[in-house]
């Protein structure tokens, strides 16, 4: 069996286990581990394929989840449509906010979607007879399954509902980033101009990327209102956006699997200090700074960079000096 | 009596307020292309500072010298510790370093100071209403604005005019180029980091009589000097002032007229330069 395959095996298997080994209050934990690493997902499209550094992100991530839980709660409207409707809009806004932000690249790309994603909290802190403001929409059931027998309140039942969403969309992605698509994304990411002198229409494919980013995010902020029962205005802030940002660093740029590490290294880590400290902000502000300080191609990246080269990677085969070079020691994590 | 003089004078003292928080912002950006969040720290913990040091001296212009330099040593630690080792192209871990510091010193302030608003009394001096011609107006922010107007004739000055300034410019402009020829960037880098530091921090400690100072001031004015740099263009004087008139005309006037939209106030401004003209208003950095 291949490594890549092996990984995937061990990965799978972890993902089923693991809720049966620790209770449930965790087993709430890892869902909402994979509900940030979708949303991180979609973000590293941007920021680690098409070198678009989004600050924003999370503004998606609230328009599915207030989309789904204003279906559900004011017009019984059901699961399934509620939450299409949410990942729709998400995507909607997406393609609105995508205009806007296109208009530049790089460091001002970052200010400007972090500017616009406020106005998702101001819509959803101002419009307090849609939203009930600061309070947040509260009481939001999770979707039942009628041909399942366990009931989603069940947090293990629920996980594996969020689990096989996420393994779709990581399968849809992993497709999508080899695609021709994928391949011109990252093209534009190292040459936007010799993208565009070679004919490409750059600014569709960035715009593509950015309405697909805003989906996964809606994916994302539909299942984490049925995880919590809740949403609030927060849930668009800086943030959000600035931990899935740190998730894609951390787990590496560019990579497949990238947010998913990110994510469950991130999110724990968030959750516990939040539970022990009352000062969880400074242990949060330390992991941001530990973390970029610490590994600054991502963990994957290093991972990668350390592990022997194999006969499949020819990049690394060819220049055997390089890769000695790489693992020398004396690197710090 | 008609509200519009003295919105228009709320208007020109906040700009003033954001023109001294986001020139630094609005230089090192351009200059440096470091998105530094923290800025917005510098203003909170100055206006923080300020009061400390008032309260113990009851001096105010010693409270706005504390403030401005020791924002002016933290610019100077953060950029010579943490941020010197990036290269122009990273902006993310950039800006996740530098938000992890925002989180780290909102924090610290929270635990030190408390959460409740807070505000520095303005010196005898300048306490009371003054008379303008028909319209009474609040002396300490006529002083503000008359503050806010010299500061950015000196910055303009200091950019357009001196030798410092042009090694600037010229690093705006190309930095491989102005290093080629001889000019030290690392030195430069961070002797205008830290000047940017130095000015936000005194717009805090300014700001702190009027606006107040209380958690999550920081990113309040984060939002607006990012409109303002979007706005005015990156690595501009110039296009920080006007834009800063701009921003705080568009936020001042909804607040009055249109208090619903408020929080909408910034988007119309940036959407209408970014459709138009997305280098911004006197943006030199490409």
């Amino acid at each position: 069996m291949t490594r890549p395959l092996a990984a995937a095996a061990a990965g799978l298997t972890l993902a089923a286990l693991l809720p049966f080994a620790v209770p449930a209050y965790f087993v709430d934990i890892l869902s909402r581990v994979l509900v940030f690493a979708m949303l991180a997902m979609g973000l590293n499209l941007l920021a680690g394929y098409a070198g678009l550094p989004s600050l924003g992100q999370a503004a998606f991530m609230a328009t599915g989840a207030y989309t789904a839980a204003l279906l559900i709660r004011k017009l019984e409207v059901g699961f399934a449509a509620a939450s299409l409707a949410g990942v729709l809009l998400a995507a909607a806004v997406g393609a609105v906010f995508g205009l806007i932000a296109l208009r530049a690249r790089g460091a001002t790309f970052l200010l400007i979607t972090l500017a616009l994603a406020q106005s998702v909290w101001a819509v959803a802190f101002t419009w307090r007879s849609l939203t009930r403001g600061d309070d947040g929409l509260g009481s939001i059931p999770r979707p039942e399954l009628g041909w399942l027998p366990w009931p989603m309140a069940d947090a293990r039942a629920y996980y594996f509902l969020v689990l096989i969403v996420f393994l779709a969309l990581l399968a849809a992605f992993a497709v999508l980033v080899r695609s021709p698509f994928g391949l011109a994304l990252q093209g534009i990411r190292d040459n936007e101009q010799r993208m565009r002198s070679l004919g490409y229409n750059t600014w569709l494919y960035l715009y593509t990327a950015f309405i697909i980013a805003a989906g996964y995010a809606g994916v994302a902020g539909v299942l984490r209102a049925y995880l919590v029962g809740a949403v609030v205005p927060g849930w668009s802030q800086v943030d959000p956006s600035a931990e899935a940002l740190l998730m894609v660093i951390m787990g590496g740029p560019g990579t497949v699997i990238g947010p998913l590490v990110g994510a469950a290294i991130i999110e724990p880590v968030a959750e516990m200090a939040n539970l022990f400290t009352r000062h969880w902000p400074l242990v949060l502000g330390a992991l941001y700074v530990v973390v970029i300080l610490g590994a600054p191609e991502g963990i994957v990246g290093w991972l990668r960079r350390r592990l022997p080269a194999r006969a499949s990677r020819p990049a690394a085969s060819e220049r055997p000096s390089e890769g000695l070079a790489a693992a020398a020691p004396g690197e710090a994590i | 009596m008609d509200t519009l003089p003295l919105t228009l004078l709320d208007a020109l003292s906040l700009a003033m307020l954001l023109f001294l928080l986001s020139a630094g912002l609005s230089i090192t950006f351009g200059l440096m292309r470091v998105l530094n969040m923290a800025h917005a720290s510098f203003y909170l913990l100055g206006g923080y500072i300020g009061l400390a040091v008032w309260s113990r001296t009851a001096n105010f212009g010693l409270a706005l010298l504390a403030a401005a330099a020791s924002m002016a040593l933290g610019g100077g630690l953060l950029y010579g510790v943490f941020l010197a080792r990036f290269s122009k192209e990273d902006e993310m871990p950039q800006v996740l370093l530098t938000f992890g510091m925002l989180l780290i010193a909102a924090e610290a302030a929270m635990i030190v100071w408390g959460g409740n608003v807070m505000r520095l009394p303005p010196p005898a001096l300048l306490q009371g209403p003054a008379e303008l011609g028909a319209v009474t107006y609040p002396r300490y922010r006529l002083f503000v604005i008359a503050a806010g107007l010299a500061m950015a004739v000196a910055l303009s000055l200091l950019i357009g005019r001196t030798r410092l300034g042009a090694m600037v410019r010229a690093g705006v402009d190309d930095t491989e180029t102005a290093q080629t020829i001889g000019l030290n960037m690392p030195r430069l880098f961070l002797l205008v980091f830290g000047l940017g530091s130095l000015v936000a921090g005194l717009a805090g400690a300014l700001g702190a009589p009027y606006l107040g100072v209380y958690p999550g001031l920081d990113f309040d004015v984060l939002l607006l000097a990012f409109a303002v740099i979007i706005v005015g263009g990156a690595g501009s004087v110039e296009g920080a002032f006007v834009a800063s008139l701009l921003v705080a005309l568009a936020d001042t006037l909804t607040k009055t007229y249109v208090p619903a939209l408020s929080y909408f106030s910034i988007y119309v401004p940036m959407a209408l330069i970014l459709a138009f003209r997305p280098r911004g208003l006197l943006g030199r950095a490409a």
